[in-house]
C-alpha cells in the first residue's frame, strides 16, 4: 500500500532526529544544516550531472585498469611472485578461508564495481527529462553498497603488508597500488559532485510505475 | 543562547508521517496505518528502523564475543625451514614496531584493537542511554553516532594486510604465510559493527526530548 505524499516536498523530517521543517531555495554551493542535530541535509552542487558523469567515466576505465594489472609483487634470491586484488581473495578461498575471501572480495571488488557501475547507470538515466523507474530503484540501492565499498582502508592494508614483507624480501608496488590510490580520489569527487535531490526530484515515482503496470494488464485483458 | 522558545518540537512522526530513509520524500500513511510504501521510490516505511534496539543488541553481543577470540587466536601462521610461528594481532604490532615502522605499526594497534572496542563501547552506550530515556547531551550522542558510522570501515585494514600478505609470500620451500583462524573472528566483529551501527536508528536519541512540549535552545 503506497503512502500519500505531501503537496510540497520542500517538507522534511531531518534523517538523524526526525524534525520536522522545510528546505530552503539553495543556490549551487550552498548548504542546508539541520537547526535541532547539525546533520546536513542538502547541499546543492553546480553542474550536478554532468560534473559526476565525467568522472564515472574516468573511475569505470581507472576500476577496470586496477583489477587487471598486478598490484604488488616481490623478488626474493631471485624467485617472482606477484598478486592482482582477485589474487588475494582467490588466495583465501583455495587456502580454505572461504568467509574471509568473500568478504574480501566483497569489499574490494564487488562493492567499488558496483558503487560505480550503479552510479553510471544512474547519470546516464538521469539525462531523460523524466527518469525511468529503474533510476529511482538503483539510486535508493547506490548509499547501501557504498558503505561496504572499502578501496581506501585496502591501500592502507596493502602499504602495511608490503612494509611487513620488506623485511625479508625486495617488494614491487605494482600499477594497480596507484591505479587505485587515483581512483579513491576520484570516487571522493563523484560523491561531492553528485546531488541525489536533483534526481529524486524529477524521476518516475513507484508508485506509478505500478499504476502503469496494472492498467497496462487490464488493457491487455480488455483486448483479449 | 538561553532564550526559551515557546514553540512545541514537532517531528515528522509526531505528526504522523513517514520519513523515507531511500529517498528523503515525507509521505502519510493510509489511514491510521504504521507501515507503508514510498510512494516515490517504493522503500518500506516504518516511523523508525524496524526493532532497532533489539537487532543492534543481538550484533554488538555478537561482535563483542568475537572480539575476544579475534584478539587470542593468531591471524597468521608464518613457516620456514626453522618451523611454524602463530601471530595474533598484537603480536603483528609488536613485529611491525621499529624505528622507522612505528606510525604504521600505531595505524594497525589503533584500526585492528582500539576503534572494535571503542565502537562496541559507543553503541552499547547510545543503546543504554536511548533504552533509559535521556534527554541529556542529544548532539554529543548524536555526533558520536556519525564518528562510529565513518570510522568503522577503517577496522577493515588488518583482513587486508594479512590477505595481502598471505597470498604473496607463498615461496615454498623457503617462506610462506597462511591465514590462522583469528582472522575469520576478527573479520566477522568488523562485519558485526558495522552492520550494528547500520540498524541503530539516531532518530532515537531526539524521541524522549520531542515528546516534550518546551524545547530550550
Amino acid at each position: 500500500m503506497y503512502n500519500q505524499a505531501l503537496p510540497d516536498s520542500s517538507l522534511i523530517g531531518c534523517p538523524h532526529c526526525d524534525l520536522l521543517q522545510r528546505l530552503p531555495a539553495l543556490e549551487p554551493g550552498e548548504s542546508a544544516r539541520c537547526p535541532r542535530c547539525n546533520e546536513e541535509l542538502w547541499r546543492r552542487k553546480e553542474e550536478s550531472l554532468q560534473r559526476p558523469l565525467a568522472l564515472t567515466i574516468a573511475a569505470a576505465l581507472l576500476y577496470v585498469v586496477a583489477n587487471a594489472v598486478p598490484m604488488l609483487g616481490l623478488t626474493v634470491v631471485g624467485r617472482e611472485a606477484f598478486t592482482t586484488v582477485f589474487g588475494g581473495a582467490e588466495h583465501l578461498w583455495y587456502a580454505g578461508w572461504r568467509s574471509v575471501a568473500v568478504l574480501v572480495l566483497f569489499t574490494a571488488v564487488v562493492a567499488p564495481g558496483l558503487q560505480i557501475g550503479l552510479m553510471l547507470a544512474i547519470l546516464v538515466g538521469a539525462q531523460w527529462k523524466r527518469p525511468p523507474r529503474w533510476v529511482g530503484t538503483l539510486l535508493r540501492f547506490h548509499p547501501r553498497i557504498s558503505t561496504w565499498s572499502t578501496i581506501e582502508v585496502m591501500i592502507l592494508g596493502v602499504l602495511v603488508a608490503l612494509i611487513k614483507i620488506a623485511d625479508y624480501a625486495k617488494v614491487i608496488p605494482g600499477l594497480a597500488l596507484f591505479v587505485l590510490g587515483a581512483l579513491i580520489f576520484l570516487v571522493a569527487a563523484i560523491e561531492a559532485s553528485f546531488d541525489p535531490r536533483e534526481v529524486w526530484e524529477r524521476v518516475e515515482w513507484a508508485e506509478k510505475a505500478a499504476k502503469d503496470a496494472v492498467s497496462g494488464k487490464q488493457m491487455e485483458g480488455m483486448v483479449r | 543562547m538561553s532564550t526559551v522558545r515557546n514553540q512545541a518540537v514537532l517531528t515528522a512522526m509526531q505528526q504522523g508521517l513517514h520519513s523515507c530513509e531511500g529517498c528523503g520524500l515525507l509521505s502519510r500513511p493510509a489511514s491510521g496505518g504504521h507501515e507503508g510504501r514510498c510512494p516515490r521510490c517504493g522503500h518500506e516505511l516504518t516511523f523508525r528502523k524496524q526493532a532497532s534496539l533489539q537487532r543492534t543488541w543481538a550484533l554488538l553481543i555478537s561482535a563483542a564475543i568475537c572480539y575476544i577470540p579475534a584478539n587470542i587466536l593468531p591471524v597468521l601462521t608464518t613457516t620456514t625451514a626453522a618451523g611454524a610461528e602463530s601471530d595474533t594481532i598484537l603480536q603483528g604490532v609488536v613485529l611491525l614496531w621499529s624505528p622507522t615502522g612505528w606510525p604504521l605499526s600505531l595505524i594497525v594497534l589503533i584500526a585492528s584493537v582500539m576503534i572494535p572496542l571503542a565502537k562496541i563501547a559507543a553503541l552499547a552506550y547510545l543503546l543504554i542511554s536511548v533504552q533509559r530515556g535521556s534527554v541529556r547531551n542529544n548532539e554529543q550522542r548524536v555526533r558520536l553516532y556519525r564518528i562510529v558510522e565513518i570510522v568503522g570501515r577503517w577496522s577493515m585494514v588488518d583482513v587486508f594486510v594479512d590477505t595481502f600478505t598471505a597470498s604473496l609470500v607463498q615461496l615454498q620451500p623457503l617462506m610462506a604465510v597462511e591465514p590462522a583462524s583469528g582472522l575469520v573472528f576478527f573479520a566477522a566483529v568488523v562485519v558485526l559493527t558495522m552492520l550494528a551501527a547500520l540498524s541503530f536508528d539516531p532518530r532515537l536519541i531526539w524521541d524522549p526530548s520531542s515528546s516534550k512540549e518546551v524545547h530550550y535552545a
